[in-house]
């Protein structure tokens, strides 16, 4: 039987240190008309590479340097350049991560969505807005006779993906790659986008590549999975049977849920406070408050979550609690002081002890610096330790973060995303502090190695007692990490409490409908959802 | 050391700008000895053809015009080198300070630099000049304040850019002064676009020291420099003496050589492999 695409012995290189490495190390994929293919992986597990290898792009610096793919029975590896030009986004489209930097900001929605359609030929101006308001109204876009005539600004992150999902079916292609479209998205608009497509390439019959880091999302779409590793296949198999099944190890372990923490009681002492926050309100311009009357107690050795979706807050209490941002109103409360509002009027020692943790790494960590510099600048400036002592206990945080001993030597840069975040979390811990602020300190990781940072915090409260104020937006790692959870919407708390309060019926509104959108590892999780939600 | 190693690795197109400016340099120090004639020394007749005993002629004058290249080669490198530093050291403090500090600070020091950006420059200079008098100080620090509101301009834009980042931020949560957020978590990221900046103002400095020199403020006759050589001799340019190309070839020759060296170290600093 002849498949739609079918791409054999794949090779794809990228040139990097003046020679050419391999990116994609001879893969098969097969996919047939209607069906959904997953690609699943950790970055840098190729999965991108090969999504473009099926319309037969490669970036910019990499080359397919051996293998056939063949479309509807056209070779792509070797067509020549307008053949291509003709076939994508006719017949092939792509829907990229970020919709905000697919869209050119200048156009209006619907005239971006009519340009590929009249570029090919396919239709006229007219005929194509039509069809344009139809696919809009399909994807179930809040006021599609009307929405197109927007601006990509004028509308919310979800819709805008989805704007970009009709962008793609404009010419009612046979195949559509989707390049990790929710991954920027919050849990609760990530829903509206995956319904979307699910429900697109249903109606029109279109096969779909599904590329994407989240196992979880990936099973409410594809029929098929195939999961990547360092350019290589680890495993193949139908969703269904790959998630009650798997036979690999790296499978099993993505596959596996994350619960790091037991339940315990907790004291209700107040002695055992280090931070207090009463009634604070803060905000970037004049009255306009981004927070308004938190209050909350961080205790000793406990990890206290902040969860809420993007714009609720979170960054900014952390700016209010370190006095980057002095609070306009309310106190802050350090074991037993008030702490001075803004940061220039705190004294040393109570900097030394509240510390903070980034949520990019590549950002957090000078690069001109050394590793060496980077610990040692804390210890000189807190404690004032000479050159030797401070050599001895670089090394012993580089121990305590499990990196090997002679990265003290090295650049930021020469360090992988899971190792810098590590390096960001020795800084932290140089001035033995005795709360740290991680804000979405795992959110820009891959799924294994945030595994690991997370099991590091934790072992790390557990042998030196310090406190964490946990910033996330994702539910899976606050079940994993805390022992308290503080769920905030538009600056606000919605409720707080016990993780086991929190987490067990029965649900704030709010609070249930984060929960119920976190996506599981469930095929029928996304039908069922909907369904519930339609119903109720 | 480790400047020997990356200088093992250099390309070809840095060497040849290290030996440029190397050969400058040592030029410059070792006049006296490289030539019998003295800078100020009338020696023949005007603008006489190059011969054995006057290597590239005579100047308008009759002195030895290549005595008074080698001698020009010390004032020129000399006053070019230290008005360039200082304008960056004026001018990169300055930036970084407003951009880290931000505020009131920043405020008065941009709007200042906009009126000192306001005056056409020669007149400013101008101005100032004939008030203090045209010592070599004086140029020095005249030409040096005007060109830092560039170099103001560039390092604010450049340091708001760092000042965002979290390593930043960190380091001020962790108490650091604005000193040291200046010195060690801005400046190493901001050196490349400053270094680019440096090879470019470099060669304006001579320039407009020509440009002073020819209206009777810049470095005063008999001081040989190579800008108001060009000028001096320009004249005889009408009459098929080519004169005035040797010390224009000489400036030519010395801001290729320091824009080479400075590509190198765009490159390293760019991380860039090939």
């Amino acid at each position: 039987m002849n498949h739609l695409l079918s791409i054999k012995n794949i090779k794809i290189e990228g040139f990097s240190d003046e020679s050419w490495m391999p990116i994609v190390k001879g893969i098969d994929l097969t996919l047939d008309k209607g069906e959904v293919l997953g690609l699943i992986g950790e970055s840098g597990a190729g999965k991108s590479t090969l999504g473009l290898a099926a319309m037969g792009y490669t970036r910019q610096g990499c080359r397919i340097a051996s293998g056939s793919i063949v479309f509807n029975d056209t070779e792509l590896a070797k067509a020549p350049k307008n053949e291509l030009r003709g076939l994508r986004g006719s017949s092939i489209a792509y829907v990229a991560q970020s919709a905000a930097a697919s869209f050119n900001p200048a156009h209006r929605l619907i005239k971006q969505y009519a340009e590929t359609p009249v570029q090919h030929g396919l239709m006229n101006l007219p005929e194509a807005v039509r069809k344009g308001i139809d696919i809009y109204r399909r994807l179930l876009l809040p006021d599609p006779d009307k929405i197109g005539y927007r601006y990509p600004h004028q509308v919310s992150g979800g819709q805008l993906q989805r704007a970009m999902v009709a962008m793609a079916m404009s010419c009612q292609p046979d195949i559509i790659v989707f390049d990790e479209p929710t991954t920027a998205l919050d849990v609760t608009t990530q829903i509206e986008v995956l319904a979307a497509i699910k429900e697109i390439t249903r109606q029109f019959d279109t096969a779909a590549i599904y590329i994407t880091h989240d196992l979880a999302v990936v099973a409410q779409l594809a029929d098929r999975i195939m999961v990547l590793r360092y350019g290589e296949l680890v495993e193949e198999n139908k969703t269904r049977e790959l998630l009650a099944n798997p036979q690999k190890k790296y499978t099993r372990q993505l596959l596996s849920v994350r619960t790091l923490k037991e339940d315990k009681e907790l004291l209700a002492k107040d002695k055992d406070v280090i931070l207090e926050v009463k009634d604070i309100s803060a905000g970037y311009v004049k009255d306009l408050k981004v927070l308004e009357n938190i209050s909350l107690k961080i205790r000793r050795r406990k990890t206290i979550a902040v969860v809420g979706e993007s714009g609720s807050g979170k960054s900014t209490l952390a700016r209010a609690i370190t006095g980057l941002l002095p609070p306009l109103e309310g106190k802050i409360i350090f074991d037993g002081e008030e702490l001075a509002p803004a940061l220039k009027s705190r004294d040393r020692e109570c900097l030394r002890r509240l510390q903070m943790i980034y949520q990019m790494p590549d950002t957090a960590l000078n690069p001109k610096q050394k590793v060496r510099r980077i610990l040692g600048r804390p210890l000189n400036f807190y404690f004032g330790m000479s050159a030797k002592k401070r050599e001895d206990r670089i090394l012993e945080l580089l121990n305590l973060i499990e990196l090997p001993e002679d990265y003290i030597e090295r650049y930021p840069p020469e360090l992988s995303g899971g190792e810098k975040q590590r390096i960001c979390i020795a800084r932290a811990l140089a001035a033995n502090p005795d709360l740290i602020i991680c804000d979405e300190v795992i959110s820009a990781l891959d799924q294994l190695v945030a595994e690991g940072i997370l099991k590091l915090l934790q072992d790390l409260q557990n042998k030196l007692g310090v406190s964490y104020l946990f910033i996330t937006h994702d539910l899976v790692t606050v079940k994993a990490i805390s022992d308290e959870i503080i769920v905030m919407l538009n600056g606000r708390i919605v409720e707080q409490g016990r993780k086991k309060d929190i987490l067990s019926p029965p649900y704030h509104e709010y609070t249930e409908k984060l929960l119920s959108s976190v996506p599981e590892m469930d095929p029928d999780w996304l039908d069922h959802l909907l369904e519930e939600r339609t119903v109720g | 050391m480790a400047f020997f190693k990356l200088l093992g690795k250099s390309p070809l197109s840095a060497r040849i700008g290290i030996a440029i400016v190397l050969l400058n340099i040592s030029v410059s120090i070792l006049a006296p000895v490289l030539t019998p004639y003295s800078e100020t020394e009338i020696v023949g007749d005007v603008w006489q053809p190059i011969s054995s005993s006057h290597l590239l002629g005579t100047d308008h004058l009759g002195r030895d015009l290549f005595t008074r290249l080698l001698y020009g080669a010390r004032n020129t490198i000399a006053i070019a080198f230290i008005t360039t530093m200082l304008s960056f050291i004026i001018g990169a403090i300055c930036g970084f300070l407003a951009a880290t500090l931000g505020g009131w600070t920043d405020l008065t020091l941009s709007r200042c630099i906009d009126i000192l950006m306001a005056f056409p420059t020669l007149i400013f200079a101008l101005m100032v000049l004939s008030v203090t008098g045209t010592s070599i100080a004086a140029l020095i620090l005249v030409i040096a304040l005007l060109d830092s509101t560039r170099v103001y301009r560039l390092s604010r834009a450049v340091a708001m850019d760092i000042e965002v980042m979290e390593f930043v931020e960190a380091a001020r949560l962790r108490g650091e002064r604005v000193w040291w957020l200046m010195r060690h978590e801005i400046l190493p990221n901001a050196m490349p676009p400053l270094v680019a900046e440096f090879g470019l103002r470099f060669c304006f400095v001579f320039l407009f020291i020509a440009a002073l020199s020819f209206l009777g403020l810049g470095i005063q006759p008999p001081t040989a420099d190579w800008g108001s050589m060009v000028r001096e001799n320009g004249g005889a340019i009408t009459f098929g003496v080519f004169t005035a190309l040797y010390p224009a070839g000489a400036i030519a020759f010395l801001t290729v050589g320091v824009n080479l060296i400075v590509d190198w170290f765009l490159h390293v600093a760019s991380g860039l492999k090939d």
